[in-house]
């Protein structure tokens, strides 16, 4: 959203007041049923059955959910101040004691941050740390310090390091209580605050290293992770409108990734296969589907939606996921444009 | 917290436990021809007074659940704590031929997977500090009386995370944990002074909240001392022992050499070295 910055830019009244770069935004479109905080509550769950299991966070607690934990657990929660470094080092000496921490910040801080410590002290040493980080990809409109737009690009560099990019409330709760259940460590991005809830009207059970189809179609072949898995099930439901017939694959681990699933989807002749992911289309999720196919001989017409390879703008969330090709609406324009 | 004193049943002196060290640190230095065998002679001192006279452990049993941790946040300083850990009887003498070769458990820099005794991967300088807070808050929690002593070095203390670790030690009060600095006042790009100062030390880990002194770390007795002062402690401050030591130490041509970060030595040298060694020793 690059403009010139000596030029003064005056309200327009013949449009709608622009809304607010806030730091937190909804996910979801207005009416759209949330579940408040599903990570912290699930977390208490899992700590009620394993007393090993600690919260640790780098001055980000509320906005992590993990204060959710903290109350409930406060002999269990640690505050390491806003350092991420010291939280990461801290989990890994934590964890080397026999306990299972829950380390929270946001996905920037990790990845750009503390990635060295994520990568040696925690990732090579094979720790049992749950790395939880909220406003991942684009889900800020605070600009490029808080956008993470290249922490799954990163982190799929890491051995050893489980990523998931859980779609919904529900996917987060499964998520949490199925990580909690394999020991190692795993980057998992966030929704936090209230968080949608949209895959309960889906026959869908998160389960570790699985994608799962969650709507058939002949036409397109979404293959989506994240947040984008809303957009594409709701632009599916839109393009069904105009007879496109449209599969949802829904991919929660991006690493180790399904391969056999996507090969076995990706087999079926004559859909468009269309990756769709909240991150830069630089070694994300995109990449890793095409490298699968060329390696398995296989050839679909094949797109990827995604963040550009830019540092990106300010503004409301909406606005940018508008301008960025990750709204409904554009991913549906998007299709048409390249259904011919 | 205190601590019960741990004794090494042993009439072997600390000064011989040092020399041991810095012998076989030398003969490592040879099969390579090259290592940080500077830091090694010059931090013998104080890897003697660590594992002979300060810590709990079991050599046999390197992961005995009661003993006093030693973290390596120094990597790169492998070759002395192996020299330590044969000294110990943690690794057998024999497996020095092996350093740095190719299927050895003696990698040049320090792997946790590789070697027995060695109990953080610490080459990425800055890591070792934070995660023995970690580890401290960990035993706390398990209601342990283990201590942790983090060996770093003053180059390290350029890395920015090594004050956040200190910052954090003080405020979650961690009194079992022991960091000791090496300050030989060296680094790669030459005096770590230079470099990027971090003096005065003493004066900044106690601005950070910490129970500091600082040591002649050549002078045995002194360090017995300080070990003894920061184990006894009894206040709720993690604990450091800055520890001025001489690159070399013990071989003067090796003290003497300019550039002795990384010390490559012609293969006619070792010989010498050792010589030296000996020499030192029987004038003591």
């Amino acid at each position: 959203m690059k403009f010139d910055k000596w030029t003064p830019r005056l309200p327009d009244p013949s449009k709608p007041k622009l809304k607010t770069s806030a730091m937190i935004a909804s996910l979801g479109a207005e009416g759209l049923e949330t579940v408040s905080a599903p990570f912290g509550h699930a977390l208490n769950e899992v700590a009620a059955k394993n007393d090993k299991v600690v919260g640790m966070t780098a001055d980000l607690g509320k906005y992590t959910d993990l204060h959710i934990f903290a109350q409930k657990n406060p002999d269990r929660y640690f505050q390491m101040g806003m350092a991420e470094q010291n939280l990461m080092m801290s989990a890994a000496g934590m964890a080397r004691e026999g306990f299972q921490v829950w380390a929270t910040t946001y996905a920037v801080f990790a990845s750009r941050r503390a990635y060295d410590f994520i990568c040696l002290a925690i990732a090579e040493e094979d720790l049992d740390v749950k790395i939880v980080c909220a406003l991942p990809g684009l889900t800020t409109g605070y600009g490029p310090s808080h956008q993470a737009s290249e922490d799954i690009a990163m982190f799929r560099g890491c051995p050893n390091l489980t990523i998931i990019d859980p779609c919904d409330a529900t996917d987060v709760m499964q998520a949490t209580h199925a990580i909690a259940e394999h020991r190692g460590p795993v980057y998992m991005r966030l929704p936090r605050g209230k968080v949608p809830n949209v895959l309960g009207e889906y026959d869908y059970e998160f389960k570790l290293g699985k994608a799962q189809v969650v709507r058939g179609g002949n036409d397109v072949l979404f293959i989506s992770t994240g947040l984008m898995t809303m957009r594409t099930l709701d632009a599916a439901k839109e393009l069904a409108k105009d007879n496109v017939d449209c599969a949802v694959l829904h991919v929660p681990t991006i690493k180790p990734l399904d391969t056999d699933t996507i090969i076995k989807e990706a087999q079926q002749s004559g859909r468009m296969v269309v990756v769709a992911e909240n991150h830069t289309v630089n070694g994300g999720l995109g990449e890793a589907v095409a490298r699968t196919l060329l390696e398995n001989d296989l050839a679909p017409k094949f797109r990827h939606i995604g963040l550009p390879d830019e540092f990106l703008g300010a503004g409301a969330l909406p606005t940018l996921h508008d301008q960025y090709g990750l709204s409904t609406d554009k991913v549906c324009q998007q299709v048409k444009g390249w259904l011919g | 917290m205190s601590s019960s004193q741990t004794s090494h049943p042993s009439n072997v002196s600390l000064e011989e436990r040092a020399y041991n060290i810095r012998r076989y640190a030398l003969r490592m230095g040879e099969v390579q021809g090259q290592g940080y065998v500077g830091q090694a002679l010059g931090f013998a001192d104080v890897l003697a007074t660590t594992y002979f006279h300060a810590i709990k452990n079991r050599p046999e049993d390197p992961l005995w659940e009661g003993r006093d941790r030693v973290y390596l946040s120094i990597g790169h300083y492998a070759i002395a704590l192996y020299a330590a850990l044969i000294e110990a009887g943690v690794l057998p003498e024999e497996e020095l031929e092996t350093y740095g070769s190719d299927d050895s458990r003696l990698p040049m820099s320090g792997m946790a997977a590789y070697t027995p005794g060695m109990e953080i991967t610490g080459g990425s300088l800055g890591h070792g500090l934070g995660i023995a807070v970690g580890a401290c808050m960990g035993l706390k929690l398990k209601k342990a009386d283990n201590f942790i002593y983090n060996l770093l070095s003053d180059g390290e203390l350029g890395e920015g995370s090594t004050w956040e670790a200190a910052m954090a030690a003080s405020h979650h009060k961690l009194d079992n944990l022991i960091a000791i600095v090496d300050f030989n006042n060296l680094q790669a790009d030459g005096a770590s002074t230079e470099i990027m100062s971090s003096e005065p030390v003493d004066a900044k880990f106690e601005s950070f909240g910490w129970y500091t002194q600082r040591v002649d770390g050549n002078d045995m007795e002194a360090l017995v001392q300080a070990f003894d002062n920061a184990r006894n402690h009894t206040e709720e401050k993690p604990r450091v022992i800055i520890c001025d030591t001489l690159v070399g130490k013990g071989v003067p041509f090796l003290e003497q050499r300019d550039k002795n970060h990384f010390i490559r030595v012609e293969a006619d040298e070792w010989q010498l070295a050792l010589e030296a060694l000996d020499n030192g020793r029987a004038n003591q």
